[in-house]
């Protein structure tokens, strides 16, 4: 339902590559709107070309980020009234990553990177064999279910500061999965992963900012999870010594 | 201008923790060579001193003192992060360096006036 509150000003970026600009738009406030509303509105009603990634509008496919405001953000599950700063609200494409066209970016280096990161299942047993018990209180088992909920949204790869600084940088994400899977028992790949994140690019290039923990929209903690993959390589390297 | 993805507890505990860290850098060269000139010029340093007694070193050296008790407790707040079990109370640990660090330069500032 429309309110009666004056249109929003809505800018959002245009342009394919590395060339473009914000251009305007008025789009009418509703009572409930979110950010990825405001965006359809726009592509239905004033620019069928303007181009945006989203597929559930629920929170679980991780396709819709963007940056809101300068801040990257879940637009399927962000209000406008969180971000509506006066009467504007200027979106943008994910930060960091090369964009295709307007709103819409080239996930592959993020996700070149999980696979960077051994951020695949290395499987400990065979079909054949029976299925592994996991204790849900082991404490390993604690540390990976923490991590377990990220939808691989670019959120916090997208907030951080050493990714944009450093191309090699596996991030935020990637190393959070090495960690998930390090402390999986169903994971055989404990050695290779620790081999992956401390390298060029690796955990140790991380400044601690907590960018990524402070805007991941599922809460999770990367940065205590990179934590502990900085402890690991440094035990590790240093029992290799002894 | 901090762009608005910077606007966080944490981004504004590294920002200071580095640029206190730049700020000791640039300070200890300095530091070490007025040490030095007990040696080499002992009358220069007595000039030196007689300068450090002016409201405007003293404040400066309150800013230093500042400085440096936030890189240390920041840079302790960094080696439990890394170290020691996670905890959740990174901006509370963070905002407890910046108010120590207060403190202590605090004490320092009265006692120095």
């Amino acid at each position: 339902m429309l309110s009666d509150s004056a249109d929003m000003e809505v800018s959002v970026w245009r342009g394919a590559g590395v060339a473009g600009q914000f251009e305007n738009f008025k789009v009418p406030a509703q009572e409930n709107q979110t950010i990825l509303d405001v965006v359809a509105w726009i592509q239905q009603n004033c620019d069928p070309t303007l181009s945006y990634r989203y597929a559930c509008r629920v929170g679980m496919c991780g396709s819709c980020a963007m940056m809101v405001n300068g801040v990257p953000r879940w637009t399927c599950r962000t209000h406008v009234k969180v971000a509506l700063q006066g009467n504007r609200i200027s979106i943008g494409p994910l930060r960091n990553l090369p964009v295709i066209k307007d709103l819409a970016t080239d996930m592959d280096p993020f996700f070149d990177k999980w696979i960077s990161a051994e951020g695949v299942h290395h499987p400990t047993r065979s079909r054949d064999d029976a299925i592994e018990q996991i204790d849900p209180e082991d404490h390993a088992r604690r540390q990976a279910n923490e991590g377990i909920e990220c939808i691989n949204c670019s959120v916090c790869y997208a907030a951080c500061d050493t990714v944009a600084g450093s191309a090699d940088y596996l991030g935020p994400a990637a190393l959070q999965r090495a960690w998930t899977l390090f402390n999986d028992a169903r994971d055989a790949g404990r050695v290779s992963i620790l081999e992956a994140v401390s390298g060029k690019g690796g955990c140790h290039n991380c400044h601690s900012q907590g960018s990524c923990s402070q805007y991941c929209p599922n809460d999770l903690n990367p940065m205590a999870a990179i934590a502990g993959l900085k402890r690991e390589t440094a035990l590790s390297f240093f029992k290799r010594r002894t | 201008m901090i762009r608005p993805h910077r606007t966080h507890a944490l981004w504004y505990a590294f920002i200071l923790h580095r640029i206190s860290g730049v700020g000791l850098a640039l300070f200890l060269p300095v530091h070490f060579y007025t040490l030095s000139l007990a040696l080499t010029a002992p009358g220069r340093l007595d000039e030196f001193f007689r300068w450090t007694d002016t409201a405007a070193v003293k404040f400066a050296e309150f800013g230093l003192v500042f400085l440096l008790a936030l890189h240390m407790f920041g840079g302790l707040r960094l080696m439990a992060l890394e170290w020691l079990p996670w905890s959740d109370r990174q901006k509370t640990l963070a905002a407890g360096a910046a108010a120590i660090s207060f403190l202590i330069s605090g004490l320092f500032l009265l006692r120095a006036i």
